[in-house]
């Protein structure tokens, strides 16, 4: 809690959010990031389809698959379908260490 | 008490008057699923709606749980939205009713009061609105057919004014009115067209900065019920809350005012006094239970005994207020409880009645008498005997036993 929070009288009604929900990051709750192996992924869309998150995402006009580390969970999903094994969960490297 | 409007005088059990109010209502969804003794409503309504006599949108869901998340939806869309159920169906929607709560969608719903299994029985207690007292819902218990008819329609009152926004129940006793015959004075549609009105909307503040009508709409989106954690949960139920000290007032109201169109009145719509005024001795009791009290109580007038009844038809908002200027001056009250608490020393209207009083300089001596229980028949001989005990108490300023079972075999 902080001193910039609202009291009850100010805020909205059931809980109707003053944020839409782009503003919420929650890719910082992963532990494993999913990392493709572009000579092995034949962009049979297999993870887009599956991602329960939308954050693998399929670019028509691009012709490649996006992957939008701001909302992935790294729950592995998309590791587990992808038929050719193109991607694989790896702790990702941290920054301060 | 008049009405200057005209009025049709119909015969209607207990649920077909639910069904002909919600008729009358002007309601956009009902989603409902059948369970004894609420299924006349739901079969009644649906052949209005195959007839085409009302607009509604009918929605046959396959649970109880998901009559409840589809009002919730629909009333978070800006419609009006009614559902009914009773005993199993309520309690699996338990989850849901704290989400149309949550989510201020001012559902109604009519319950047709019924025990809860095991063993499996299908009669009428209030085990099943009891166990949902603190889901947030307004809880309003009706005597007679009749009342049912009136309730409901002011219930679209109370539940879609802006200073509550809350869902509201309407209990009737399971069989004891639902299935039972009587004559019920209708209003016109036009009357009840008019006495509701169209649903008004607050307008709250989105993601996007705009301030916009509170509902669900493609055009302005916003999310209802989102994740509120340490923060802000705390804060979004003190909101309730305070829907609820705003619904004591409007209540009375909406009732006052109804009764000024339709010469009819129950109370103050909170509760209803019955020969308290210079009553020495009193009950309090909810539902139709105080048909049966109202001849008991005139009987022992007539004998000369000051006894009187007090009937709680608002439950929720609970009337601390009324019920202590009902009850402060009576020397010995009995509350009537048609629900148990296990173990928890007495039932529901025991427990609240009793704190209201707590307060009070001079109090009355009050016990409990649970009856009634899977639709256990009760008659004035056994109420008359209640009578008696809280003369006895009265009498000898003295409780022998705090929490009693009536019409049990020992």
């Amino acid at each position: 809690m902080s001193s910039k929070d609202k009291g009850w009288k100010e805020i909205a009604p059931a809980g109707v959010s003053p944020k839409s929900s782009i503003g919420f990051m929650t890719g910082d709750w992963k532990t494993y990031m999913p990392v493709r192996d572009l000579e092995k992924c034949t962009t049979c869309l297999m993870c887009v389809l599956y991602c329960p998150e939308g954050a693998v995402r399929w670019r028509p006009e691009m012709g490649k698959i996006e992957f939008d580390y701001s909302f992935c969970k790294g729950c592995g999903i998309c590791a587990n379908e992808c038929p050719t094994k193109a991607i694989t969960m790896k702790l990702p490297e941290k920054e301060d260490e | 008490m008049k009405s200057d409007v005209k009025q049709e005088t119909l015969a209607l059990n207990g649920d077909e008057a639910v069904a002909y109010a919600v008729k009358q209502s002007d309601v956009d969804v009902v989603a409902a699923y059948p369970i004894t003794p609420q299924t006349i409503m739901v079969e009644k309504f649906s052949e209005y709606v195959a007839n085409g006599e009302v607009e509604t949108e009918f929605v046959c869901t396959e649970s109880e749980h998901s009559a409840m998340a589809a009002s919730i939806s629909a009333s978070a869309t800006g419609a009006r939205a009614f559902t009914a159920t009773a005993s199993a169906g309520l309690a699996l929607m338990h989850e849901m009713l704290f989400v149309a709560s949550g989510c201020r969608t001012p559902v109604v719903m009519a319950v047709a009061n019924r025990a809860l299994s095991a063993p499996l029985n299908i009669h009428g207690d209030h085990s099943d609105t009891m166990a949902e007292r603190d889901s947030g819902w307004v809880q309003i218990y009706v005597e007679n057919a009749q009342e049912a008819y009136d309730s409901v329609i002011q219930a679209f009152r109370i539940a879609e004014h802006t200073s509550v926004l809350l869902p509201v129940l309407v209990g009737l006793d399971g069989f004891t009115l639902s299935h039972t015959l009587e004559n019920v004075t209708a209003l016109s549609d036009a009357d009840v067209k008019e006495f509701i009105g169209e649903r008004k909307l607050i307008n709250v503040l989105t993601h996007e900065g705009k301030s916009v009508p509170f509902k669900l709409d493609p055009d302005n989106p916003m999310t209802m019920g989102p994740i509120a954690l340490q923060n802000y949960y705390f804060e979004f139920k003190r909101q309730q809350e305070e829907g609820m000290k705003n619904a004591l007032a409007l209540i009375r109201q909406v009732h006052d005012e109804y009764a000024k169109l339709s010469g009819r009145s129950y109370g103050n719509g909170l509760v209803e006094k019955y020969q308290l005024d210079d009553a020495e001795i009193a009950v309090v009791c909810v539902g139709s239970t105080a048909g049966t009290m109202k001849t008991v109580v005139d009987e022992l007038r007539a004998e000369g005994v000051k006894a009187g009844l007090l009937k709680l038809r608002t439950f929720r908002p609970f009337p601390v207020e009324e019920i202590q200027n009902a009850l402060g001056k009576v020397h010995a009250v009995g509350i009537m409880d048609k629900s148990m608490s296990f173990g928890g020393n007495g039932g529901a209207v025991f427990h609240e009645v009793r704190h209201a009083l707590y307060d009070l300089a001079e109090r009355p001596l009050v016990v409990d008498y649970i009856y009634g229980l899977g639709g256990r028949d009760y008659n004035p001989k056994e109420f008359k005997k209640i009578f008696n005990e809280l003369r006895q108490i009265a009498h000898s300023k003295r409780v022998h036993k705090l929490v009693n079972f009536t019409g049990l075999r020992e």
